[in-house]
């Protein structure tokens, strides 16, 4: 028998946290496969976040330092500034980038940092019980939007990888969805080629990936990834929004 | 040492610190400490390091965070609102037991305050600082010179105890210019530690940089070894500098600036025949409390001096443990105290308790 | 051995393999493991073509595919 599906070896064989059914692990999964398809595990730095994704360092099978909640980039940093041939990485929730660390991670894409990042976008803050996100859709209930998220009062979600691909030192931004054996796909390729822009001395990558949150989304695992694709997707829409090669594939 | 050299103090900071081995600089402008992001911004370069002037004290910090999990010997600067926004990563640092150099010229405050020299900030740098039981390393130099030799000696410390230490200066030691030596050569390479996230190479296992333990009991052991770490210090690293104090009836306590009018005091006071001697803390943190409580049994009152509003009387006190009077003469605001009135105040004191 | 081996007992049984193969080759299992969920198994070895979508959309990694 050939295998043809097999775990990746950096990602460690216990069992995580995650919720059944949570993309976290799927995001893992890609961010593992990565690293032993690029043969760089015995020099990957990670760096946790704030939030669900607080206990990556006990899933990955390499380096870890753990931030405070948003400055994963600056502290991303600092460990690239002083292992120059480290593969420097942060994986980082909504709520720990898009609120919390929107100062850390625009700057550290106008620095152009040599670091990739993995951006989990699931609308909503999950380690803390389902609060409203900075990217929470308008009319989506949490439990700081009661009746739904409302426009007038917290505005409209921020899409994170439109900002920061208008900075010039973002030298590769994607986005990408976990919801379908098709774009698992094709966020493994997006991910893959945010470290390899790293590999090259590229600077800034990052790959946002839409994800779920069935539990305080109060849906089933599938029901979520549905969800997803017909909520979020329309809002975030797909593709790269910046490339080395200067191109943009949308949509 | 080489020939001595007119330094301005924030220049003098950052050179004792290369010279200590700091590769790396973190930090954010801010008066008065401009100097030091400065210096560093053309040094570091020229001995392989880095300087990134990052978007702000909460960034800077956490830059340091990520450098010092690497092993690296790393340094950020600021004044006091700059300090006071770094206490989050200063948390963080003593959480993940990360050695360090953060240095505070202190400026007037609160909230925004002023510019000019104060000693405001003496609960915040010898109390922690940021949430948490922790304690930093903090050295209080009164002169640029004890400033560069206690920076020379700063990552050796931190390294030791694993904790980050602090230089509490102020406004008038970063600002003012006098002459300074410096070791001719620099601290050798030293290995990466043992603790090190570098890249798990070798087949060596993956290492974590890491401040969390949501078991309460595991927490408790960690704050226990934090807390014996300290104590290790304090057993060790005290240091102090007393001047005339062997038949002092009347002891001032005060520590960097304001240390150096307490001296001119001194003299007026020995001048109108008035005992007088003072005992200076040079680690403010750990406190000296030993030695200020055996020299407090020897004098009949104590006279804390301070630019604050009552901080440094506080460790006076507990030192004393009711030795004898502590009484108190504070300036704040960046106003700096003179040494006649001083001298005036204490000789009030002389008249009540000394005679 | 199977084409495809569920590590039973890390399983969550989210269900989200069951959902994605193309061939209906998967099912939950009556059984409950140590966690309490239901496991997903390989109802029907026969129905599967060992493409591997299990394996890749498996949020916990417990899911390794083969091919004869």
């Amino acid at each position: 028998m050939k295998q043809v599906y097999s775990v990746p070896k950096s990602l460690r064989p216990v069992s995580t946290h995650y919720c059944p059914g949570c993309t976290h692990g799927i995001i893992h999964k890609l961010v593992a496969e990565t690293i032993d398809e690029l043969g760089v595990r015995d020099r990957a730095i990670g760096v946790a976040s704030v939030g669900c994704s607080v206990f990556s360092y006990d899933y990955f099978d390499c380096d870890f330092q753990q931030a405070a909640h948003g400055r994963a980039p600056a502290v991303a940093t600092g460990i690239r500034r002083t292992v120059p041939d480290a593969v420097v990485f942060t994986y980082q929730g909504d709520g720990d980038l898009a609120s919390i660390g929107t100062a850390e991670i625009v700057h550290a894409a106008m620095r152009s940092e040599n670091i990739t990042v993995v951006f989990v976008n699931n609308a909503i803050y999950g380690m803390t019980g389902g609060q409203m996100a900075p990217t929470t859709m308008v009319g989506q209930r949490t439990t700081t939007s009661p009746e739904g998220r409302i426009k007038g009062l917290a505005g409209e979600p921020i899409r994170v990888s439109e900002m920061l691909a208008t900075i010039p030192g973002a030298t590769y931004v994607a986005r990408v969805s976990t919801t379908s054996p098709a774009h698992i796909a094709k966020a493994k390729r997006a991910i893959k080629k945010a470290f390899e822009v790293q590999l090259a001395g590229g600077g800034f990558s990052l790959v946002e990936c839409l994800s779920t949150c069935p539990t305080n989304w109060g849906m089933s695992p599938v029901e979520a990834m549905e969800w997803v694709d017909k909520n979020m997707i329309p809002y975030y829409p797909l593709g790269e929004f910046r490339t080395p090669e200067g191109g943009q594939t949308n949509g | 040492m080489a020939g001595r050299k007119l330094f301005k103090g924030n220049e003098a900071v950052a050179e004792a610190a290369v010279r200590a081995g700091c590769r790396y600089f973190f930090g954010y402008p801010i008066t008065p400490q401009n100097e030091i992001p400065e210096y560093m911004s053309r040094r570091l370069p020229e001995v392989g390091g880095a300087f990134v002037q990052a978007e702000s004290e909460v960034a800077a910090i956490n830059m340091v965070y990520g450098a010092a999990g690497t092993g690296a010997r790393v340094m950020t600067s600021s004044s006091s609102p700059g300090i006071s926004l770094k206490q989050e990563g200063i948390s963080y640092i003593a959480g993940a037991d990360l050695p360090c150099l953060i240095v505070n010229m202190v400026r007037g405050g609160p909230g925004l305050g002023g510019i000019a020299p104060a000693q405001s900030d003496y609960f915040q740098a010898t109390r922690g600082g940021g949430h948490g039981d922790y304690h930093l390393i903090v050295y209080a130099p009164a002169s640029v010179q004890e400033m560069v030799d206690l920076t020379l000696g700063a990552y050796d410390v931190a390294e030791r105890y694993r904790m980050p230490v602090m230089i509490l200066g102020d406004g008038v030691l970063g600002q003012m210019m006098e002459p300074v030596s410096f070791p001719d050569q620099m601290a050798p390479d030293r290995p990466a530690p043992e603790w090190a996230t570098r890249g798990a190479r070798d087949g060596r296992t993956p290492r974590l940089i890491n401040s969390i333990y949501l078991k309460p009991e595991e927490l408790y052991k960690h704050n226990l070894d934090m807390a014996e770490r300290f104590e290790k210090a304090s057993a060790n690293e005290v240091r102090y500098e007393e001047v005339l104090a062997d038949d002092a009836e009347l002891l001032l306590v005060a520590y960097g600036t304001t240390s150096r009018v307490c001296r001119a005091a001194i003299e007026k006071l020995r001048e109108r025949g008035i005992k007088a001697g003072l005992f200076r803390p040079i680690t403010v943190s750990p406190f000296p409390y030993d030695a200020l409580s055996k020299r407090a049994k020897s004098a009949k009152a104590v006279l804390t001096v301070e630019m604050s509003m009552g901080q440094l009387v506080d460790d006076v006190k507990i030192a004393v443990a009711g030795a004898a009077p502590v009484h108190f003469f504070g300036t704040t605001g960046g106003v700096i105290p003179k040494a006649s009135d001083i001298a005036e105040y204490a000789a009030g004191i002389v008249g009540e308790e000394v005679r | 051995m199977k084409k495809v081996v569920v590590n039973e007992a890390k399983c969550k049984g989210c269900g989200v393999c069951v959902n994605f193969c193309p061939k209906s080759a998967l099912a939950m299992a009556d059984r409950i493991n140590s966690k309490g969920y239901h496991p997903a198994e390989l109802a029907n070895e026969a129905a599967c073509i060992s493409c591997g979508i299990c394996g890749r959309v498996c949020p916990d990694a417990v899911i390794e595919v083969f091919k004869p």
